[in-house]
C-alpha cells in the first residue's frame, strides 16, 4: 500500500471518529442525532481530503500518519469546543480552513525543494525577532489576562509568537547546520550569538510577562544547539543562565511570583488567584477514570456562571479530562506522543543537517509546548497561558500548527523519496 | 546527529509520559480528596442534577419536599419546592445553592441523593449512572403528622416557641413546630422576605428550630423530674407529707413560693405538684442533692443531644448551663439544689427534651428513642429502610412512673393545669412559668401525655415572653394540639 492510500484510510477512521464525537455532543444536548453533527463531521472530513489531495500531488512520500493524527487532534478540540460554545467551534471551523488552506499553500510553494529557505535564514530570524517584538508596539500591542502576547488589527487578534516560533525554527536549523562544527569546539568567542539568543529570550520573557513562552523558545534552541553540537554542557550551562534569567524575573515580576506561589499551593488564595486552578482540578478529578461522557460533563455553577476562565483556549485539556476521563486524556496524550514519534523518526531518516534540525526543531517544539501548558495544568511546573497544539481554540495556534505539520511533511516526503 | 536525536525524542517522550502520570494522579489517587473539599462546585452542582427524593408527613400523600426542574445551559438541573410553605420547615430544612442546607434535608442528603450504602440503592443509582439518565434520589416519609402541626403553628401564631408532641410507646416525633416559622422556598429566592418576619420575641430568628435547639427555664415542668428523683430513689413516698410555710430558706436566704399570699400548709407529696409548691420541692432538692437531680436528669436524657435524624448542631442538650456550658454540680456549693429542684438555677431546657420527660412517664418510665423518619422509599416504592421503635434507657421504675402519673393528672383535673382538660379523657400534666425578672417577660411551659391509662401522645409546650403563667398560656396549646393528635372535636 503507498503511503497516501494508508493516510486516506486512516484519514477515513478519524472522520468516523469525529462523526461519532460530535453525535454524542448531539445526543447530550438535545437528546438527538440531527443532521447539524453529521455535517459538522462531513465538512471536517471533506477538509482533510482536500488536504491529503493536496498532499497527494505535492509530498506523495511523506509520512502517512502525521496528517490522520493531526486530524485527530482538531476534531477532538473542535468537539470539545463545540460542546462548550457551538458559536466559538463555527470560529474554529473557520481558522481550521485557513489553516489547511496555509498548510496547502506551504506544500504548494515548497514542493521541489524547501531546503532553499536556508539561504533566508537570516531574513527568518530577523522576521522571527520583529513578529516577537510586535505586542511591545503601543497602538497594536494588546495585554490579555496579564500577558502582551497580542497584536490587534481592527476586529482581528493574532498572536504574532505562534508564528514568530517557527520562523526560528527555520532560522536555527539554518544557523547551526552552518555553525554547528565551530560550536562544537567550545571557544568562548563562538558563543556570542547563544548569548545574543538568550538575551532575546530574556527580553521577551520580559516583555510578555510570560514564563512559558521564555521556557519555549529557549528550549528549542538548547534542544537544537545540543542535536547540532552533541554537547550536553551546553545544554547544562546554557539551563543555568536561564534558570539565572528566570530567578532574575521572578524577583522582579510579581506575575511570576504570583503563578509561582499558586503552583504551590492554590488554595492560599482559592477564590482569588488560584480559583482558576482549583476549578481546574476539580474538573480533571470529576472525570475519574471513564469521565462522564461528551457533553455530560459540569463547567457552570446552577446560576449558569462559566466556572473555569479560559476554559476552552487555555484549559480545554481540563474539559476534555472531565468528559473523557483518564482513559480519554490517557488516549489524547497517547496521540500527540505518536505524532512526536512520527516527527522524530522523520529527523532520523533524513540525511541533511537542515532538514534534521528543521524536523527535531518542529516537532520539539511541538511536544515541549504540549508539556508546558499541560504541565501547567497538571501542576508540574507553574501555569501559563499557552495552547495546546491543534486542540485549544485559537487562531493563530491552529494555523502556526498546519504550518509546522507542512514542514514536517516536506522533509519527510524527501527522506523518503531519496530512499526508494 | 542522530544519536543525540533519539535522546531527545526520549527526553519529549519522558515529558509526554509525566503528563499521562499526573494525569493517572489526578484522576484516580487525589479524587477523593478534591471530591470532599467543601468548595468544589462541581459536586455541588452534581448534587443538584440528582432528582433529589421526595418528603412526605406521616400520611404519604402530604408533600413537605417535591422537585422543581429547571435548565441550566443544557443541563437539566433540580431545585427544591417546598408545596407546604412554612409547615414543618424546621424539621425538613431547605436545600439550596447559596446557604447550602438544614433540616433533615442536610441530614438525610445521602438517602435523598441516593448516595446511601443501601444494596439496591447502589445498584440503583450505578445503574442510572451508566445509562447516563437521571439519578433519582430515595424518599422519605416522616412521622410528622400533617394536620396536628397545622394546629400546633396556628395556634402558636404570633408567639415564639415551640411545640414537640412524641408517641410515647414509640418515641415518633408526631408534631415539632417552631414559631415563628418561615418559608423555605423563600430561603433561595426571596431571602428578604424572612428577615422581615416578625413575633413576639426580638429577634425573631425564623430560621431556629427552637423546638430542639431553642433552650429555655423550664420552670415548675423539671419538678416532674425532681419528682421522679424523689420517688424512685425511694426517699419519698407519694403519701410523704410536708409543712409548706410559703417559702423555702436557702443559704439562711428566703425564696418565696409563686403565689405568696397563701401558704398551703400541710401537704402530701402529690398535692405538692398538684399545686406546684416551690417550697416543698426545694426541701427535696436539698435533701436529695444536686448530684442525685443530675443523676435523674440524666436518665431522662439530659445533658447530651437528644438523639433524632436532624443535623447535629440543630440540637441541644439540655442541663445546667455555666458560661454558655454544660456543667454538672459535684454539691451543693455549686449548685443551689433548692432552685434546681423547681427548675431555676441557671437551668436550661429545650421543648424535644421537655417532651421526652413527659412521654417517658407515659410510657412507664422507659425513654424511647425520638424519630421523625418513618421510613426511607427507594424511587420504585420498596422500603430501604423502616425505623423501629428503640428504647434508650429506663429511668424509672414503673411504680415511680404510676405514682408520677397521678400527680400529673391531679395537676390537670384540680391543679394548675386545668386549662389542659379534656372533656373524656385523661389527661397528666404539668405546668410552668419561670419568671424573668421583667414583666409580661415569663418563659411559659407545659408538659402533658393523655390519654393516661393508654398514653398515645405526650406534649411539650414552650412559649416566650408571655404575661400569664403556664396554666393560662401553653396549657390550652397543649389541649387543642393533643385533640388534633387524638382526633377529639374541640368544642372551644
Amino acid at each position: 500500500m503507498t503511503e497516501r492510500n494508508r493516510e486516506l484510510l486512516n484519514l477515513i477512521a478519524v472522520g468516523m471518529l469525529t462523526a461519532i464525537g460530535f453525535a454524542s455532543v448531539y445526543i447530550a444536548r438535545s437528546a438527538e442525532v440531527s443532521a447539524g453533527s453529521l455535517s459538522y463531521a462531513g465538512f471536517f472530513f471533506l477538509l482533510y481530503l482536500v488536504a491529503h489531495l493536496v498532499g497527494r500531488y505535492c509530498v506523495p512520500n511523506a509520512d502517512p500518519y502525521l496528517l490522520p493524527l493531526a486530524g485527530l487532534l482538531t476534531a477532538i478540540g473542535l468537539t470539545e469546543i463545540y460542546r462548550l460554545d457551538p458559536e466559538d467551534a463555527f470560529r474554529q471551523g473557520m481558522w481550521i480552513v485557513i489553516g489547511v488552506a496555509l498548510f496547502s499553500l506551504t506544500l504548494i510553494v515548497l514542493r521541489r525543494d524547501y531546503r532553499r529557505l536556508e539561504s533566508y535564514k537570516y531574513l527568518f530570524g530577523l522576521g522571527a525577532l520583529t513578529l516577537l517584538m510586535l505586542p511591545a508596539l503601543p497602538v497594536i500591542g494588546t495585554t490579555v489576562n496579564g500577558a502582551r502576547l497580542w497584536v490587534r488589527f481592527g476586529p482581528l487578534q493574532f498572536q504574532p509568537g505562534e508564528l514568530a516560533k517557527i520562523m526560528l525554527i527555520v532560522f536555527l536549523a539554518g544557523y547551526l547546520r552552518e555553525k554547528r562544527e565551530v560550536l562544537a569546539q567550545g571557544r568562548l568567542k563562538d558563543f556570542g550569538p547563544l548569548l545574543v539568543i538568550w538575551g532575546g529570550a530574556m527580553l521577551v520573557l520580559v516583555q510578555t510577562n510570560d514564563l512559558g513562552s521564555g521556557l519555549l523558545y529557549f528550549g528549542v534552541f538548547l534542544a537544537m544547539l545540543y542535536v547540532a553540537t552533541a554537547r550536553l554542557a551546553f545544554v547544562l550551562a546554557g539551563s543555568v543562565l536561564f534558570a539565572a534569567g528566570a530567578f532574575g524575573v521572578y524577583q522582579f515580576v510579581d506575575r511570576v511570583q504570583q503563578r509561582v506561589a499558586i503552583w504551590l499551593d492554590p488554595w492560599q488564595d482559592a477564590s482569588g488567584d488560584g480559583y482558576q486552578l482549583i476549578q481546574s482540578q476539580y474538573s480533571i478529578a470529576n472525570g475519574g477514570f471513564g469521565g462522564t461522557g461528551l457533553g455530560q460533563g459540569t463547567f457552570s455553577t446552577t446560576g449558569g456562571t462559566e466556572l473555569i476562565p479560559y476554559l476552552n483556549t487555555d484549559f480545554i485539556y481540563s474539559a476534555l479530562a472531565q468528559e473523557l476521563g483518564l482513559v480519554g486524556s490517557a488516549a489524547l496524550l497517547l496521540v500527540f506522543m505518536l505524532f512526536v514519534v512520527r516527527g522524530f523518526r522523520i529527523a532520523l531518516m533524513t540525511d541533511d543537517g537542515f532538514s534534521k534540525l528543521l524536523a527535531v526543531g518542529l516537532t520539539f517544539t511541538f511536544a515541549l509546548q504540549t508539556f508546558i501548558i499541560l504541565g501547567g495544568i497538571l501542576r508540574l511546573i507553574p501555569l501559563t497561558g499557552i495552547t495546546l497544539p491543534f486542540v485549544s481554540y485559537g487562531g493563530s495556534s491552529v494555523i502556526a500548527n498546519f504550518v509546522l505539520l507542512a514542514g514536517l511533511l516536506l522533509v519527510s516526503h524527501r527522506a523518503n523519496a531519496e530512499r526508494r | 546527529m542522530n544519536p543525540q536525536i533519539s535522546r531527545l525524542a526520549l527526553a519529549a517522550l519522558a515529558l509526554l509520559v509525566a503528563l499521562i502520570v499526573a494525569t493517572t494522579y489526578w484522576q484516580t489517587w487525589a479524587v477523593a480528596g478534591l471530591e470532599a473539599r467543601k468548595d468544589n462546585a462541581i459536586q455541588r452542582v452534581a448534587q443538584f442534577s440528582i432528582r433529589r427524593g421526595v418528603m412526605y408527613a406521616s400520611d404519604g400523600r402530604t408533600v413537605l419536599a417535591a422537585n422543581r426542574r429547571k435548565k441550566v445551559k443544557g443541563q437539566t438541573l433540580y431545585f427544591r419546592r417546598y408545596p407546604q410553605r412554612g409547615l414543618a420547615a424546621h424539621a425538613v430544612g431547605y436545600s439550596t445553592q447559596v446557604r447550602f442546607r438544614t433540616g433533615l434535608e442536610r441530614s438525610l442528603n445521602d438517602y435523598l441523593t441516593g448516595a446511601n450504602a443501601h444494596l439496591d440503592t447502589v445498584l440503583d443509582t450505578t445503574l442510572d449512572r451508566l445509562r447516563g439518565v437521571t439519578i433519582k434520589g430515595n424518599n422519605a416519609v416522616l412521622t410528622l403528622n400533617a394536620r396536628a402541626q397545622r394546629v400546633a403553628l396556628k395556634a402558636l401564631a404570633g408567639n415564639c416557641g415551640a411545640i414537640v408532641a412524641l408517641e410515647p410507646r414509640t418515641g415518633k416525633v408526631l408534631v415539632m413546630a417552631s414559631s415563628p416559622t418561615y418559608d423555605p422556598n423563600a430561603v433561595e429566592q426571596n431571602y428578604r422576605l424572612i428577615k422581615r418576619i416578625r413575633a413576639a420575641c426580638r429577634p425573631a430568628s425564623p430560621l431556629l428550630n427552637r423546638a430542639a435547639n431553642g433552650t429555655y427555664a423550664p420552670g415548675s415542668t423539671f419538678k416532674v423530674v425532681t419528682a421522679a428523683a424523689a420517688l424512685d430513689s425511694g426517699r419519698y413516698k407519694l403519701s410523704s407529707t410536708f409543712v409548706d410555710p410559703g417559702y423555702c430558706i436557702e443559704y439562711g436566704k428566703r425564696v418565696q413560693n409563686y403565689d405568696t399570699t397563701r401558704p398551703f400548709g400541710r401537704v402530701n407529696l402529690l398535692q405538692a405538684l398538684q399545686h406546684s409548691i416551690n417550697s416543698v420541692f426545694c426541701e427535696i432538692g436539698k435533701t436529695l442533692g444536686p448530684e442525685t437531680l443530675v443523676r435523674y436528669a440524666k436518665r431522662f436524657g439530659f445533658y447530651s443531644r437528644p438523639p433524632l435524624e436532624t443535623p447535629e448542631d440543630e440540637r441541644t442538650a439540655s442541663g445546667l448551663y455555666r458560661k454558655g456550658r454544660l456543667f454538672e454540680p459535684k454539691d451543693s456549693s455549686q449548685a443551689d439544689p433548692g432552685r434546681f429542684a423547681f427548675g431555676q438555677e441557671r437551668l436550661l431546657v429545650t421543648p424535644l427534651q421537655m417532651a421526652m420527660v413527659a412521654a417517658t412517664v407515659a410510657n412507664g418510665g422507659i425513654v424511647m428513642k425520638p424519630h421523625l423518619v418513618a421510613r426511607i422509599l427507594s424511587p420504585g416504592g420498596s422500603v430501604v429502610t423502616r425505623t423501629k421503635p428503640r428504647r434508650l434507657n429506663r429511668a424509672l421504675k414503673p411504680e415511680s412512673a404510676r405514682d408520677l402519673t397521678l400527680m400529673m393528672e391531679a395537676a390537670v383535673s384540680a391543679g394548675t393545669g386545668t386549662a389542659a382538660a379534656i372533656p373524656g379523657i385523661r389527661v397528666a400534666g404539668k405546668t410552668g412559668t419561670a419568671e424573668t425578672g421583667v414583666k409580661g417577660r415569663n418563659t411559659t411551659s407545659f408538659i402533658a401525655f393523655a390519654p393516661v391509662d393508654a398514653p398515645r401522645v405526650a406534649i411539650a409546650v414552650i412559649l416566650e415572653n408571655q404575661s400569664g403563667t403556664g396554666g393560662k398560656t401553653a396549657a390550652p396549646i397543649a389541649k387543642t394540639v393533643m385533640e388534633a393528635l387524638l382526633g377529639v372535636r374541640s368544642n372551644s
